[in-house]
């Protein structure tokens, strides 16, 4: 298989995105006072913007209006079961890794009416859900999920089998993104191929500098709104700082996975001591999942109406932890938390090879930090790897 | 996109058949099918039910594809819908997504001999096959039908059964446990049946369908007599939600049971055909 993405994606060196097609546009400068020109225009046509925020000691994405609202000089201290906050000094908005959100709530809702029925004397009617969501922008978007926003639409956007719901909500979406610049421990996607620089998939991506934001677009809409600011071009310097700065994300980061594509490495070792070895410390809690933002898995609720008469279908995020995910005439096929386990990992790192082409981790490292017992998926891969199958 | 694989389409049950204690089957009839419309699907595909407020259930089809204006589905009351779905009339209402996921070899199986093996009650997904293999009679070679049950009752289509017995170049073969004195029934399970019939490789598939430990048994039994792991085909069972391999709960290993499957040709699925786990 192509192993082009697994290489570090930095865009001002020699190397370039995996999977780009086309030639990034000539980068150019945006003086840090000029921020909130960028966001203005950003939310012309009506849309809403979507922000890094600081709540409940965590940066979370949520509607913001100004410049000042971006989480200055927060840096985010993240290890295995831990995630902290810091205040810093440094002027720079964008100078954290990332937080339990991915982009992938603004894509794959975590709960979404699929349609109606209504109960009458002449049948059933059912109506699909046809509301249309908010146009919406969001700036501060990291290329570990990017990535994860190509692997959900080749997952939901299959051909033939389009989920109107994710389509819906892609299409009214505008997508800045931030190279990173300082990953957090937990972070690897340099191994994966998927940071630290913002890989395809993006509107215009951003490079914070000391000096200021360097910006390139990534379709015909970004290249629109860059056009629209009249910016003087990148200079030889800042192209050169911003390489460097890409490099230095890269070389920051101490977590790997040994090899881009695991699937017969790790399905050969189904019955290796090491999952239940996990089994004791992992609670089955579905944190993971819930903060991965390649997961796809949800369930089916009806949600009747007192009178029984009108009736949702609601589709909510499910986990492979959760006890009755794999339910077959009332008992699981994975009934304990070793099988769950394994089916969890061998299906991020194995079966998505087979389904979509290519790993289904992006490197983010959240389910490291947010597990609460701090089980670090790369420790446990090189732990199975440890010996021959 | 095809809006019968999001959207259910209202159904009106048609007629309700009580088959035993608690095995009934719906026939179903979509009122909004114009005129010469024919409701298009596979032997062994499957529909997600809908019973109003409670809630889908994914149930393989049971008649033939050419059946006029109806078709059927053969529940077992188990779960919450089921139950529900048991307590429905003629004259009420349910929706149906689908057709769903890849049905019967049934263009590979004609001109070849066909083995059928089913285990426990009734296997749905192989009355439907075997259905449709006796109305396309001449399409076939030798036919061999071999099924297991636990008791004599749970042989809930053995009038069924006993008239496919009476066709020509048929086998019909009948395994339980629990016998209770019926001459025609062999003592055993339906692995030891092997020993009863006469089945030549070469120009043969078998379809199997039914708990998962009986389907090894009888897979290693068909793959001793000769039959390649490429002329074998299962059809699997997982915790079907969506039907369109989206909301992830059938997957066994890389496979989406619900899209790639439930029908499968045992050498794709054989990776992880009963493997704890998957």
């Amino acid at each position: 298989m192509d192993q082009a993405w697994s290489r570090p994606v930095h865009l001002y060196g020699v190397e370039r995105p995996r999977g780009s097609k086309t030639v990034p546009s000539t980068p150019v400068f945006l003086p840090p006072d000029s921020l909130q020109r960028l966001l203005d225009s950003l939310r012309g046509s009506g849309r809403q913007l979507m922000g890094p925020l600081v709540r409940d000691g965590a940066i979370v994405f949520d509607r913001i209006e100004n410049a000042a609202e971006l989480p200055r000089g927060m840096r985010d201290i993240q290890s295995p079961g831990s995630y902290r906050l810091e205040q810093s000094d440094s002027p720079r908005l964008f100078a954290w890794a990332n937080g339990p959100q991915a982009l992938k709530p603004m894509t794959f809702a975590p709960e979404e009416v699929l349609w109606q029925v209504v109960r009458d004397d002449s049948g059933l009617h059912f109506e699909p859900q046809a509301s249309t969501p908010a146009p919406t922008a969001v700036i501060g978007v990291r290329g570990c999920d990017l990535a994860a926003l190509q692997l959900q639409k080749a997952h939901f956007l299959q051909e033939g089998a389009e989920d109107p719901a994710f389509q819906r909500r892609l299409d009214k979406l505008l997508i800045v993104a931030v190279d990173c610049s300082h990953p957090a421990d937990t972070c690897f996607c340099a191994s994966t191929g998927d940071g630290p620089d913002a890989g395809p998939g993006h509107d215009i991506a951003l490079t914070e500098l000391d000096e200021g934001f360097l910006l390139r677009a990534g379709s015909p809409q970004g290249q629109e709104i860059i056009d629209s600011l009249a910016l003087p071009p990148a200079s030889t310097a800042q192209l050169q700082a911003a390489a460097e700065s890409s490099r230095g994300a890269s070389d920051a980061q101490t977590r790997k996975l040994p090899a881009t594509d695991l699937r017969d490495a790790l399905f050969a070792r189904q019955d290796h001591p090491h999952w239940a070895a996990v089994a004791e410390r992992c609670l089955a809690c579905g944190n993971c999942t819930a903060v991965c933002p390649s997961c796809f898995c949800s369930a089916y609720e009806p949600r009747p109406s007192l009178d029984g008469a009108e009736s949702e279908q609601v589709r909510l995020w499910d986990s492979c932890f959760s006890f009755e995910h794999s339910n077959l005439h009332g008992h699981p096929v994975r009934d304990d938390i070793r099988l769950r386990y394994r089916q969890w990992l061998t299906h991020k790192l194995a079966g998505w090879h087979d389904q979509y082409g290519r790993s289904g981790c992006t490197g983010c490292g959240r389910c490291i930090s947010w597990c609460p017992v701090g089980i670090d998926l790369t420790e446990e891969v090189a732990s199975l790897l440890e010996e021959p199958a | 996109m095809n809006m019968h694989t999001t959207l259910p389409m209202p159904a009106q049950v048609k007629e309700r058949i009580q088959e035993s204690a608690d095995i009934f089957t719906l026939r179903l009839q979509y009122p909004d099918l114009a005129g010469d419309q024919r409701y298009a699907f596979a032997p062994g595909q499957f529909n997600m039910l809908y019973l109003h407020g409670v809630g889908e259930v994914a149930i393989s089809i049971v008649s033939d594809p050419q059946d006029e204006r109806l078709f059927d589905h053969t529940i077992r009351a188990v779960g919450r819908v089921t139950r529900g779905m048991s307590q429905l009339k003629e004259g009420d209402w349910v929706g149906v997504r689908g057709p769903f996921g890849v049905g019967w070899p049934l263009a590979e199986a004609e001109g070849k001999d066909v083995v059928i093996i089913t285990g426990g009650l009734g296997c749905a997904p192989v009355v439907a096959v075997i259905n449709y293999i006796f109305r396309r009679r001449e399409r076939f070679g030798q036919v061999t039908i071999m099924q297991g049950v636990k008791h004599r009752e749970d042989l809930i289509w053995r009038e069924r059964y006993d008239q496919w017995a009476q066709q020509p170049d048929t086998t019909v073969a009948l395994a339980a446990d629990n016998p209770e004195q019926d001459q025609s029934l062999f003592s055993g399970n339906v692995v030891q049946l092997f020993d009863r019939v006469d089945l030549q490789p070469d120009n043969a598939v078998a379809m199997l369908c039914g708990p998962e430990i009986m389907m090894k048994y009888a897979i290693e039994a068909l793959m001793q007599r000769g039959f390649p792991d490429t002329r074998l085909w299962v059809s699997m069972e997982r915790n079907m939600q969506c039907g369109n391999g989206l909301c992830g709960h059938c997957q066994m290993g890389p496979l989406f049971v619900c899209r790639d499957g439930p029908v499968f040709r045992y050498d794709r699925i054989a990776e992880w055909f009963f493997r704890k786990g998957f």
